[in-house]
């Protein structure tokens, strides 16, 4: 014998006073709020430990130094916020600076050309292997890593041996500082990814595209239902991808003032770390440009924490990554946990 | 088409061991010593020899990584736990020269079965860590060993204290280097493997249980199958033969470097299971496929180095590889075709 059901709806939950609503804000900014909080007292008990790690030179070249790391990160929150991932990031840096190099060193291109054509390129390729993934069905994870293999592999056919850049205008651009006052200043590159982080929060919360990325991680089927363009989405996601890791290899150029194939050699777990540890669900669907900055920002912090102290050996920053990975991946795991229950 | 090639076509072994075919006869044409063997100092020589012999540390992960695909899983660690393996057992057999009556004899840390037994056991310890995030803390399987796979080099470098262990012990050498009945001694621990665990598959109900966790892991718990400990016996599985890999390589160049050690190992394990025709979302597997596909991806590399072309080339066709053998797997790919081919039929 089954009880009677309800004709009428459950009454509605009493809403909150907004003084509380303020107070306990919204669940699902939890994850960020940890990755913040793990940044801060990260920096300030490296701060009590050591002396120097505190001034601001020190935090300016957490960007500097990770400019290129920033901007792949943008592009590949982005792809793994609709479910995805792009493991060919760090072989298209590596393409980037080596057909830079070869074109403005052996060929005597404009640099002011070659910049836009390997954006163009970026997202050429990133669109190709988002069409793959779309139109065929395949695993996102085999098909960037035949892309990993195909620039990685073009790049080494092109050149195996270092190219040096002795261009003017690329040697001005690594050189030239933006003043902050006081002693502080940034590079071109570290300003260019702090643009394209402003840019990627406009593109994930002011525009059609951000929305459409969102609905379709959080679930496909319902995407299209509601009659967003998932095919679309999906391939652009890519491509933007793409041209995020063009940019950043252009920037890895300025850093480096080298085309070599094997530069950026496993930049690919650095910044799907960084996305992870920002706080981004790996299913997709959940997850903020800002928790990849601080992301980026505690990976290195990690490096300069060891640089610093001296005496920690470089395999430490791997262990740590590595650990920092497993306690974000749990926490992930639990407060998916208590979100079903919750429902 | 006749039935006969249609059926003959269908096996899951048909079109990989065409490739393999059709790259040692393309091979021998161009250079016709080739598939030579021959029988020297009493042991047997051969580029033939030579491809399986190299491809060894490739074809063991590739047997593990198949059945962790099998059950919808991948396992990026596979590298990294060589790396670690092959490091923990330089470390523990290490060994120094030591000169004694004007006799130079080599001493080891730890006796050898100890260190094997040691390396195995840690390796068997990363894929219980594998198994246990995947299957207890539920985290998608790339992520859950994309874990290991960051902080095990990590882990390696810190257990050789970032040096390259050198090993100085010629009975291990045997593993790697040595020969019996003629053969490499690694031929024998490969084949040895592959027939355990063909036995276990198809002699007992386990294959059966993998093949229904991969359809649907839901629908074979409910039915009985004790699919999360067969799930983690698996990711264990698979670093246990990353470990013998490890053992393998370390043995084979006389030492281990933990940075570089079966660097992308991972990759080539996939691309060699694809080739073989195990299915990436899991439920149909191959085990003779990954072997032949392990053997595709060692021909061609043997190939590219024999032939003399560049082996920058080696990458560029490894990618072509991956997207040939995934387009080929995909439906959508084969309706597409399909609808093009009766287009052009129509208008002809």
């Amino acid at each position: 014998m089954s009880a009677p059901l309800p004709l009428t709806a459950p009454a509605p939950r009493p809403t909150m006073p907004r003084w509380r609503a303020l107070l306990l804000f919204d669940s699902k900014y939890t994850p960020l709020a940890i990755t913040i909080a793990l940044f801060v007292s990260m920096t300030v008990a490296g701060g009590i430990v050591y002396d120097g790690l505190l001034q601001p030179q020190i935090f300016l070249n957490l960007f500097v130094d990770n400019a290129f790391l920033l901007i792949v990160a943008v592009g590949m929150t982005f792809v793994i916020l609709t479910g995805g991932i792009d493991l060919s990031v760090g072989s298209v840096i590596a393409l980037t600076t080596v057909v830079s190099a070869v074109l403005v060193e052996h060929h005597g291109w404009n640099p002011w050309l070659v910049m836009p054509l390997m954006l163009l390129m970026g997202a050429a390729f990133g669109g190709a292997m988002g069409l793959l993934i779309q139109r065929f069905r395949l695993q996102p994870f085999v098909v960037t890593l035949g892309g990993m293999f195909l620039a990685r592999g073009i790049s080494f056919l092109i050149s195996v041996d270092s190219i040096s850049i002795t261009n003017p205008v690329y040697m001005s651009i690594a050189e030239a500082r933006l003043s902050l006052g006081g002693g502080c200043s940034l590079s071109v590159g570290a300003l260019l990814s702090i643009g394209v982080l402003l840019a990627g929060i406009w593109l994930a919360h002011a525009t059609a595209f951000g929305r459409s990325i969102y609905a379709l991680g959080g679930s496909e089927a319902s995407a299209r239902l509601m009659g967003l363009p998932v095919a679309a989405t999906q391939i652009g996601v890519y491509a933007l991808s793409g041209a995020c890791s063009a940019l950043a290899g252009i920037v890895y150029t300025f850093y480096m003032l080298s085309g070599y194939s094997l530069h950026a050699q496993g930049l690919e777990l650095d910044a799907i770390a960084a996305v992870v540890v920002g706080g981004t669900l790996l299913t997709g669907g959940s997850g903020y440009l800002v928790g990849t900055l601080f992301g980026v920002l505690i990976l290195g912090l990690i490096q300069t924490i060891i640089t610093i102290d001296g005496t920690l050996s470089s395999w430490w920053t791997k262990i740590v990554i590595g650990g920092l990975l497993f306690l974000f991946c749990l926490l992930q795991r639990l407060f998916a946990g208590l979100r079903r229950t919750r429902v | 088409m006749s039935a006969r090639f249609k059926q003959l076509s269908g096996h899951t072994l048909f079109w990989p061991l065409l490739t393999l075919a059709l790259l040692l006869v393309a091979n021998g044409i161009f250079n016709p010593g080739f598939l030579a063997l021959q029988w020297r100092e009493g042991h047997l020589y051969g580029n033939l020899i030579d491809i399986v012999n190299r491809a060894a540390p490739l074809i063991l992960v590739s047997i593990g990584m198949t059945l962790v695909i099998a059950v919808r899983g991948l396992d990026i660690s596979v590298g990294a736990v060589l790396a670690i393996s092959a490091t923990v057992a330089a470390w523990m057999i290490g060994g120094a020269l030591v000169v004694d009556h004007g006799v130079t004899t080599a001493v080891t840390r730890l006796p050898m079965p100890v260190a094997i037994a040691g390396a195995l056991g840690v390796a068997l310890a990363c894929g219980l860590w594998n198994g246990l995030l995947v299957v207890r803390a539920g985290m998608q399987p790339i992520i859950a060993t994309l874990i290991l796979m960051v902080a095990g080099r990590g882990l390696a470098q810190l257990i050789g204290g970032g040096q390259i262990l050198t090993i100085y012990y010629p009975p291990y050498f045997y593993l790697g280097n040595g020969f019996l009945l003629g053969l490499p001694f690694t031929l024998f621990v490969v084949a040895a493997i592959y027939a355990l665990t063909h036995v276990a598959l198809n002699r007992t109900a386990l294959g059966l249980f993998i093949r229904a966790i991969g359809v649907n892991p839901v629908a074979s718990r409910v039915a009985g199958i004790r699919a999360r400990l067969i799930t983690i016996g698996l990711y264990m599985f698979c670093a246990l033969m990353a470990g013998v890999a490890g053992l393998i390589v370390s043995s084979n160049v006389k030492s281990a470097d933990a940075n570089n050690a079966g660097q992308l190992l991972e990759l080539d394990a996939i691309l060699a299971v694809t080739l073989g025709g195990t299915l990436l979302t899991g439920g149909r597997f191959s085990l003779a496929g990954s072997v032949v596909g392990a053997l595709i991806i060692q021909t061609l590399t043997s190939t590219i180095y024999s032939v003399g072309i560049p082996p920058q080339v080696n990458m560029v066709v490894k990618a072509m590889l991956v997207f040939a053998v995934m387009l080929l797997q995909s439906a959508e790919f084969r309706t597409t075709v399909r609808g093009w081919l009766v287009r052009t039929e129509r208008r002809a």
